[in-house]
């Protein structure tokens, strides 16, 4: 019953009747991350316990028509934030703060009943695919007898939209390539009526074309009223087509900007860090930061970049800086204004 | 869809493997018997009284004295001819019973193989969803132990249990005694069917079982299994979607595998429990000097288990779908 009304929904959205989202909703985050720690339980040498932290004190929100970029370096824990959020850490993991989704706690069990249904993840590999199972049975995910012929018909519109030709429905995972696999994974997230997507690193490896292809599936889902979480590592991507831009570093987000102000020489940017990524980029200064990022188990007291940073104070080493509220964005440092 | 080409390729490598792996084991036991000091003719002769002039003619037709160069080619010729000889203790055509003997056999291994292959299976996935738990340790200890009973010994202590106290099954003797062998009814039969396939069966159980279990846990643990929960899929369900479809081609790859294993034990299990298939008679040749029996029992089981491999090569290179794709795409 509850199902009918909810493959109804997913008409609309697919049939691009886009519900409309009234300000007053959009002002209240679809997710709300507050705090968020993960740490991994290690057995180093005989009994000796270790914990090993790779997310810290990690605060973000993802809003309904929004696309929220994650962007951060390779083994920073991105991945590790999706699944955190998903609920699908390994047993060894610790993870204290509190996640909000829709206005409610996500609790373990609140987490297994949304997955899949409210909260959907684009995976980053090829590898999250069973490699002895059709395409279409995988797009399709685990449905009911009686709905089978029903979901068929969503999986076929979907590869209509994708340009997926018929005959990859019987295809096994290894027979695609790369931009057909990002298309498959995509549309795996598109068939659940998910009004959360995170997608974890979905353009690496893709041609120009192909890029700005999967791009503009993530704005249409936006543009349908999904809050998005876009994870990466290229900043330009991300600019393209995202409305926020979270920079992660070293397991925490440094600041969240609006996309507009990225631009001239990062004036408008809060953080040291995202002006320095800023310009590094090749189309500005091209200027390489210092340094690299902390290792997982250097214990850190105070701001995480401290090392890096050209505009530290005496205060910058003693306590993490407070989340500051600035110009329509937030910032951990101490020498924001 | 498949590639004609690699077929005939394939055909083409098994069949050279099995002709070298044929002369080889033809050659090597024929030297063995010929070095080791069993007289053919004293076999032959057993408890018979003969003349001298009697056995002089024995002598030359087992080519005592001919050396043994020019006894293997005449035999191996026979073979390549089909005739395999005439058994000296049963005085019947080899082929005969070999034939006799191997059938037997098949429905002994046949029956272990297969209740074997479907307990070890279902227990290893079992224990591999409940890994940590006590039914996994429980699963764990009870493959552990048998791992590391000698198959005799077990024939032994189910003989012991089942036969000698209980008295559910016959002790030995494949026929009942006052029954001739073609008043047998399938029930008597069957019964005495029973303890030695359980005996054979239950040490392959322990391979398969363990083998299940790691396979699963490691699907378990794929990417794929960890985006399966991400869109909301979970237990039982879980597992037979993507558990079973992964450790399913393997673990019957593995199956296949132990048909030398499965061979050997069938050796000594028929021997314990009087049964009279392949290993019987190819223990009652070698103690008894049998030779033409022995050769052909050899030749008989090394097709067995080239067959068992063979059958889990085809498996690999032709059903398991991502393998049948790499090949195609280099
Ligand atoms: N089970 C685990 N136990 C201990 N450490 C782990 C475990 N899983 C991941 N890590 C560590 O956490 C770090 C972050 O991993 P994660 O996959 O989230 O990085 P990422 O930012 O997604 O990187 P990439 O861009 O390569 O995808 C890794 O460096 C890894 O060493
Ligand atoms: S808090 Fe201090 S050290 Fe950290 S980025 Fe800001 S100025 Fe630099
Ligand atoms: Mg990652």
């Amino acid at each position: 019953m509850g199902y009918k009304a909810e493959i109804k929904t997913k008409k609309e959205l697919i049939t691009g009747l886009s519900t409309i989202i009234g300000e007053k909703e959009k002002a209240k985050a679809l997710l709300k991350v507050e705090d968020l720690s993960l740490s991994f339980i290690q057995y180093a040498s005989g009994l000796r316990q270790t914990e090993l932290k790779v997310i810290s004190n990690l605060s973000l929100q993802a809003y309904k028509g929004e696309i929220l970029a994650v962007v951060g370096s390779s083994g920073s824990g991105k991945s590790l934030l999706a699944h955190a959020i998903l609920g699908i850490l390994p047993s060894n993991a610790k993870l204290d703060g509190k996640i909000e989704y829709n206005g409610e706690e996500l609790t373990q069990e609140k987490k297994e009943e949304m997955r899949g249904k409210e909260i959907a993840l684009i995976p980053q590999a090829i590898t999250y695919l069973d490699p002895l199972m059709k395409i279409s049975d995988q797009v399709m995910g685990c449905v009911e007898k009686k709905d089978e012929g029903l979901m068929k018909k969503f999986q076929r519109e979907i590869f209509q939209r994708y340009n997926l030709k018929p005959e990859v429905e019987r295809m096994l995972p290894h027979e695609l390539s790369g931009g057909m696999a990002r298309r498959v994974l995509v549309s795996t997230a598109v068939i659940s009526s998910s009004k959360l997507v995170i997608a974890d690193e979905p353009t690496p490896g893709l041609d120009e074309k192909t890029l700005n292809e999967t791009l503009s599936y993530f704005k249409d889902m936006a543009d349908k009223g999904c809050a998005v979480i876009l994870i990466t590592h290229d900043i330009e991507a991300a600019l393209k087509i995202s409305h926020k831009i979270a920079v992660f570093y070293a397991g925490t987000i440094l600041e969240i900007a609006n996309v507009e102000d990225f631009k001239n020489n990062g004036e408008n940017l809060r953080h040291p860090y995202t002006r320095a990524l800023w310009n590094a980029l090749p189309q500005n200064k091209f200027q390489a930061i210092k340094g690299h990022q902390p290792i997982q188990d250097e214990v850190i007291d105070g701001c995480i970049f401290y090392e890096r940073c050209s505009k530290k104070k005496a205060l910058c080493s003693q306590g993490i800086p407070q989340l500051k509220k600035i110009n329509g964005g937030v910032v951990r440092c101490n020498n924001a204004s | 869809m498949l590639n004609n080409g690699k077929i005939a390729g394939f055909i083409g490598k098994k069949t050279l493997r099995l002709v070298s792996l044929l002369i080889v084991v033809c050659f090597a036991s024929f030297m063995l018997i010929q070095s080791s000091p069993i007289d053919p003719v004293r076999a032959y002769i057993g408890e018979m009284p003969v003349t001298a002039e009697h056995k002089a003619k024995l002598e030359e037709y087992w080519g005592v004295n001919t050396p043994p160069q020019e006894k293997f080619l005449n035999w191996a010729g026979d073979i390549v001819k089909g005739d395999f000889g005439t058994s000296l203790i049963y005085r019947t055509p080899v082929i005969d019973v070999i034939k006799e003997r191997f059938t037997a056999s098949l429905v002994l291994m046949g029956v272990s193989w297969l209740f074997a292959g479907i307990l070890g299976f279902v227990l290893g996935i079992v224990a591999g969803m409940k890994q940590g738990t006590w039914v996994d340790k429980a699963i764990k200890t009870y493959c552990y132990a048998l791992a590391a009973a000698p198959t005799f010994w077990l024939a032994l202590v189910l003989l012991m249990v089942f036969s000698v106290y209980l008295g559910w099954f016959p002790i030995g003797l494949s026929v009942p005694i006052g029954v001739t062998a073609d008043n047998v009814t399938f029930f008597d039969w069957f019964k005495r069917l029973i303890l030695p396939a359980l005996t054979l069966s239950l040490l392959d159980v322990a391979k398969i079982t363990m083998f299940t279990r790691e396979k699963l846990i490691e699907v378990l643990s794929s990417d794929y299994v960890l985006f399966a929960k991400a869109r909301g899929e979970k237990g039982l369900d879980l597992v037979l979607r993507h558990g079973i479809r992964n450790v399913a081609l393997p673990a019957i790859t593995l199956q296949f595998l132990g048909f030398s294993e499965l061979f050997g034990g069938t050796v000594l299990v028929e021997q314990v429990f009087s049964y009279p298939g392949i290993g019987q008679a190819a223990v009652a040749a070698g103690l008894r000097s049998d030779v033409p029996l022995l050769l052909g029992i050899v030749i008989f089981s090394t097709l067995f288990v080239f067959f068992g491999n063979l059958i889990a090569d085809i498996i690999y290179e032709f059903v398991d779908p991502r393998i049948r794709q790499q090949e195609a795409s280099i």
